[in-house]
């Protein structure tokens, strides 16, 4: 029977959100398909959170261990997914750093091509037909994977858990021998390391509408507001040095497809759009009813964002506390 | 110190898109061509990298068409010694792309292979680490932050919500991304050199690949969104809509 693959991935041992939407995007195919799916995971040690992705779909979960393999190390993990694949009818990995570092190395390694960053996917015969963002989602690509294993890596937030739950029963697999080129020393976590904005469901990003770097305060209490909010920012404060290049959105910054995004006195170049345009809802603040910003957006409230968002946390607030 | 950098003629961010008549590439009138950005940070490095060694060569390499040469002098202008066409036709997949550049590359003993992180028209962000892979050599993407010393790399690129830190020894392959540098610009005296220093120009004879394009869309227009009001007292009606029409509170 015809087996799909879902590379998991851990951090700190313990296993990131966007490995159930891994599994979920694998069990959709392999139910149209008729497949089963295999969760893989490396690490050193065991993995908290394995347990969960029975209920997402996972026939099987493969775990390799290795006492390097705390951290991600490309050479050992490269060579433990392709050794774990062999036979398989598709990779399937989430466009995280790790696994769009990760997917390119496994394709190279079994000879075939890889659909990076996918947003959708459906079976076509024998082969799958993925969807894809190119010119900074400027244009949907559509392709056919015709190599076996079909490689490819899904974007963060596009694919919504769906529970499935299948038996999930553990097994280990051996980790071949490799040779490690590169060596993965440590992860500097920033102070205070706050949710990625690639990751999170919902956006809050400012820009340089907000005047100065203290007045950003004002979107960390929206997204605190929020609650599961991320700061985003446009590369106009990032810059001017109010945030750190790892919050900025756009074509030079994160690509970004939350469930809501909201841009306060962001102006909606071209370069920020290409980063966030598959945001699901979006909202724009901005006082300049003519930016570029509205065109693109949901919803917008033109007004001075002094006087809106301290309005909007207060309201947000109340609607979260009413539940 | 001998160094490749590899740099792509892609399309200005800016550009309109439009879909060709092929129903699977754009339409390429009118369209402003430029070196991908990402690859221009690849090239300072590459300079960098050499004035620092105070020796040794920088070679740019492009796969595509006749007019790549165009990109290729750009690189020359900003201070490369030497350019390879690697001149083929078609969109290949990035497999395909690797496999051509590891093989050209292979018995030229290069220390360094500088790529972007990605090229933004494809946004494949793969043909520097399957480079890397077919050349058996080691590879770190997106890198963001460098130090070269004696042959020791060490190397940090952003994960989300860290920095990851890799070492590796020379000779090796490295993907660059915004932050590591600031880019030179081409100046007067660049530009003149550039029409004489020399470019290769390589037919070379494509792999098969494995990922067939079926098409190319724009993307559904987002439905025309709505100005909720003005100022502070809109804020309850964007609060209704949120919750009640979108329900992402
Ligand atoms: C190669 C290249 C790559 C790039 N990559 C990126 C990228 O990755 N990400 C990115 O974001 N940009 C990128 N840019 C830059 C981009 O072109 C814009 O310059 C940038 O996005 C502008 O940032 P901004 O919207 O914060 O600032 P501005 O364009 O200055 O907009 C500020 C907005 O705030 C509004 N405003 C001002 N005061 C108030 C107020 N009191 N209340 C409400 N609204 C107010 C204004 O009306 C205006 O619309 C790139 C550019 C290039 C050339
Ligand atoms: N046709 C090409 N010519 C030259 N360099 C390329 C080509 N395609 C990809 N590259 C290099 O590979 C990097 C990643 O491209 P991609 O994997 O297509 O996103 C680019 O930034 C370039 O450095």
């Amino acid at each position: 029977m015809a087996n799909i693959i879902a590379v998991l991935e851990q951090r700190d041992g313990a296993l990131r959100k966007v490995s159930y939407e891994t599994v979920t995007a694998a069990r959709l195919l392999a139910d149209t398909m008729g497949a089963t799916v295999d969760a893989l995971v490396l690490g050193a040690g065991p993995v908290s959170g394995v347990d969960q992705v029975a209920i997402y779909g996972a026939d099987r979960v493969l775990t390799a261990d290795h006492q390097s393999f705390g951290l991600y190390q490309p050479d050992g993990y490269a060579a433990t997914v392709a050794s774990a694949a062999e036979g398989c009818s598709a990779i399937i990995f989430g466009a995280t750093a790790t696994g769009k570092d990760l997917a390119p190395r496994v394709a190279a390694k079994l000879g075939v091509g890889y659909a990076a960053e996918i947003t959708g996917c459906t079976v076509d015969g024998d082969h799958l037909v993925a969807t894809r963002p190119v010119y900074g989602g400027k244009a949907l690509q559509k392709i056919r994977l015709t190599g076996s294993p079909a490689v490819l890596s899904v974007r963060p937030n596009t694919v919504p858990l769906a529970e499935s739950p299948k038996e999930g029963a553990v097994e280990s697999v051996a980790v071949p021998d490799f040779e490690t080129r590169v060596t993965v020393t440590e992860v500097k976590a920033p102070a205070g390391a706050a949710l990625d904005v690639a990751e999170a469901t919902i956006v809050v990003a400012g820009g340089r509408g907000l005047k100065e770097s203290e007045n950003f305060k004002l979107i960390e209490e929206l997204a605190a507001a929020f609650g599961d909010a991320a700061v985003g920012s446009s590369r106009a404060v990032v810059d001017a040095g109010w945030q750190d290049h790892s919050t900025q959105v756009g074509q030079t910054g994160k690509t970004v497809s939350p469930n809501l995004y909201v841009a306060v006195g962001i102006s909606g170049a071209i370069q920020h759009l290409a980063g966030m345009r598959t945001a699901k809802t979006i909202v724009a603040i901005n006082k300049d009813a003519d930016a570029p910003i509205f065109k693109v957006a949901d919803y917008g409230i033109v007004g001075d964002l002094f006087e809106v968002l301290p309005r909007l946390t207060e309201e947000v607030r109340k609607a979260k506390a009413e539940g | 110190m001998k160094i490749a950098v590899c740099l792509k003629r892609v399309p200005d961010t800016t550009a309109k898109i439009v879909v060709g008549g092929d129903g699977k590439s754009i339409d390429e009138a009118g369209v402003k061509f430029v070196p991908n950005p990402y690859d221009e940070y690849a090239i300072e490095e590459a300079l960098a990298l050499k004035e620092k060694a105070g020796e040794g060569e920088t070679v740019v390499y492009s796969l595509g068409g006749e007019s790549s040469q165009e990109t290729i002098r750009t690189a020359l202008a900003m201070g490369i010694d030497r350019g390879v066409l690697l001149q083929s036709e078609g969109s290949p997949d990035g497999l395909v792309v690797a496999k051509a550049f590891a093989e050209a590359m292979a018995d030229e003993g290069f220390d360094v292979i500088l790529f972007g992180k990605l090229a933004v028209d494809d946004y494949n962000h793969q043909v520097g680490p399957m480079t890397a892979e077919l050349l058996g050599l080691p590879c770190v993407t997106t890198v963001a932050h460098l130090s070269v010393e004696d042959g020791a790399v060490t190397a940090e690129r952003e994960i989300e919500g860290g920095v990851e830190v890799s070492t590796c020894r020379l000779p090796a392959v490295l993907t660059c991304d915004k932050g590591l540098n600031e880019p030179r610009l081409p100046k007067l005296k660049g530009i003149m050199a550039a029409k004489k220093k020399p470019l290769d120009v390589k037919p070379v004879e494509l792999a098969a690949g494995s990922i067939e394009v079926l098409g190319l869309e724009l993307p559904p227009a987002r439905s025309e969104g709505k100005i909720v009001g003005e100022g502070a007292d809109a804020v309850p009606e964007l609060i209704n809509l949120l919750r009640n029409e979108a329900k992402v509170l």
